[in-house]
């Protein structure tokens, strides 16, 4: 959709730890329309390869390329809003502030209204109308008025997911979405990331530890391994090849 | 109408709604219920430490920022009056001059300061104003060809002022507009911007929120607030000196209010300021009452001396701060 460059794109991607190698020399391309899941054993660098690539962590060498760009010393609050959207692995709310008021904020974020210091935020209905649909899509309206603290951890996640929802982004992140999830509640997340997945313009990212959720969801799997790369490509021969059975079969599934 | 006036900022508690209007109505009408200059000057300096105490909550409670440059702002807005009154023709160009001059330099320092320091961790942003602020005191006693020194400013205000009543109005409606301004902007997308920065800042990041940009314009807005507070608190005195701007004593006073009142309420600092200049004012009168009554009785007297009040006022704010940790305004809107 724009030209030759791949929505999304990470050259060699590195950090350093002192002397460990969190994430190395990590080269991958995303494109529009597919879901990418990144699988791999705890402490293989899934989550690191995240914050690298939007922004949370500074890389110690190689390359984020956005629409071509390099944004890789572009601060966080930039590449969001170049079009990356983020949910976190561990919940990351505004703890004490209303279940609405944390998703109204990404909506205000998104119409770059936060250096408005002359109208009362009340007034802006429009923001608080979006906000309320994006509550509703995840079945959280009516906890609107709950503080963020208060909510299950389940809540929480789909409050997270609204929240990245919320920001419109061109590609979504999300940190195993349905962790800590109760069996009931985790359809309602899935079936959001088919959506997402149906609007076929939009980039998604899926770091998973589910194998069932990642063969439902993924077009294409990615293998991360004590930091680098291991393997890539369709989910069915991904999963069947060697380096993956023994990579992850062999440390165990984990939570 | 007062909804608008108020930027909608709900009381959220009865309670609430009476003591504010009432603090309101009594230092709208100060000048006529409460007899003396006595009265009259601690209705003046309610209104201008309201004022100092919102623009402080608006950094402490709001954003989250611990600063201790607070009274060197409040300082720069005296020493601007003064400086200007008693050194230009007294009259009102002297006055826009001195207080444009205060604005100006306090905007360009909380930019600096801003700009070098909110960068970084919280605890090194504090020691930063700490540095700074005491740097701004040595300096205005040094400079006493400018500032006079330990001795301050004594200077004659515009014709128009001079009476006690025209100066007390100029006090309070100009504290009364401002603080409206501040609850404003506290109401506004940006402040709840600023609320996200508190609660989560990683996250605010994340939402695309560059928050080191919205931390200094809090910073440089809450300065040019004290700044206008030093410039009314100067013209109420006729006075400048460290001691009724720049000394830390008035910084931990600013503290304690804003955590008397409730941090993050923007009520609390009306609150906070009414009753801790109150008590300041007249806990040593209400104590010597006490102890004469008490005559003759063993140890009581001496302990409700009037010499002790520094005590009782400690007393006071530990038991505030024991039972009413989120501040007087915070709970009462939890017992609503």
């Amino acid at each position: 959709m724009t030209g030759t460059h791949p929505v999304l794109e990470t050259r060699d991607l590195t950090i350093r730890f002192g002397g460990h190698v969190a994430v190395d020399a990590v080269s991958c391309r995303f494109d529009p329309g597919t879901l990418t899941a990144i699988v791999g054993p705890n402490g293989a660098g899934k989550t690191t390869y995240f914050n690298l690539v939007s922004g949370q962590l500074p890389a110690t060498g190689g390359q984020v390329l956005l629409y071509g760009e390099d944004v890789t010393r572009a601060p966080a609050p930039l590449r969001t809003r170049k079009g990356m959207g983020r949910a976190f692995q561990l919940t990351n709310l505004f703890p004490n502030l209303p279940v609405l008021e944390n998703v109204r904020l990404a909506v205000q974020a998104r119409a770059g209204l936060g250096l408005n210091l002359v109208s009362m935020w009340s007034a802006h209905v429009e923001l608080i109308e979006r906000a309320e649909h994006y509550l509703e899509r995840v079945s959280l309206l009516e906890r609107r008025a709950t503080l963020a603290a208060e909510l299950s951890h389940g809540d929480q996640r789909k409050l997270e997911v609204a929240i990245l929802l919320a920001l419109e982004p061109d590609i979504f992140m999300f940190d195993e979405p349905t962790a800590g999830m109760s069996v009931d509640e985790v359809p309602v997340i899935l079936d959001l990331i088919h959506e997402i997945k149906a609007q076929k313009d939009k980039t998604i990212l899926l770091v998973e530890h589910k194998m069932d959720v990642v063969r439902s969801l993924a077009d294409r799997i990615i293998v991360l391994h004590q930091g680098q790369l291991v393997a890539d490509g369709q989910p069915e021969e991904v999963i069947a090849s060697p380096v993956v059975q023994e990579a992850y079969l062999g440390v165990g599934k984990s939570a | 109408m007062i909804t608008t006036l108020l930027s909608g900022d709900r009381m959220g508690s009865r309670a609430l709604t009476a003591i504010l209007a009432a603090i309101v109505l009594a230092l709208a009408f100060a000048p006529f219920i409460f007899p003396g200059t006595r009265a009259l000057d601690v209705a003046a300096k309610v209104c201008v430490f309201v004022l100092l105490v919102a623009s402080y909550d608006l950094l402490l409670g709001y954003t989250g920022i611990v600063s201790f440059a607070h009274t060197m702002f409040f300082g720069i807005g005296g020493y601007g009056v003064a400086i200007a009154l008693s050194r230009m023709e007294v009259g009102w160009a002297a006055l826009a001059a001195g207080t444009l001059a205060a604005l100006a330099l306090s905007l360009a320092l909380s930019f600096l300061i801003g700009l070098f320091s909110l960068r970084v961790k919280a605890i090194f942003f504090a020691m930063i104003t700490l540095a700074v602020a005491s740097f701004f005191q040595i300096l205005a006693s040094q400079l006493s060809g400018l500032t006079g020194g330990e001795d301050g400013l004594t200077f004659r205000i515009p014709e128009l002022l001079r009476p006690r009543l025209a100066a007390y109005y100029l006090v309070f409606g100009a504290a009364l507009a401002l603080f409206l301004a501040l609850l404003r902007v506290v109401n506004s997308p940006f402040g709840r911007v600023l609320l996200s920065i508190r609660e989560n800042e990683f996250r605010a990041e994340a939402l695309g929120y560059r928050t080191v940009v919205y931390r200094t314009i809090a910073n440089c807005l809450g300065a040019l607030v004290a700044t206008l507070a030093g410039a009314l608190y100067a013209l109420w005195l006729r006075y400048t000196g460290p001691n009724t701007t720049l000394d830390f004593a008035i910084m931990i006073d600013i503290l304690l209010m804003v955590v008397i009142g409730g941090m993050g309420t923007m009520y609390g600092a009306v609150i906070g300021a009414a009753i801790f200049v109150v008590a300041q004012n007249y806990l040593q009168a209400g104590m010597k009452a006490l102890s004469e009554s008490l005559k003759g009785a063993p140890l009581l007297p001496e302990l409700f001396h009037p010499d002790r009040w520094l005590l009782w006022l400690g007393v006071l704010f530990v038991l505030s701060v024991y039972y009413f940790p989120r501040g007087i305004v915070g709970q009462l809107r939890a017992v609503r």
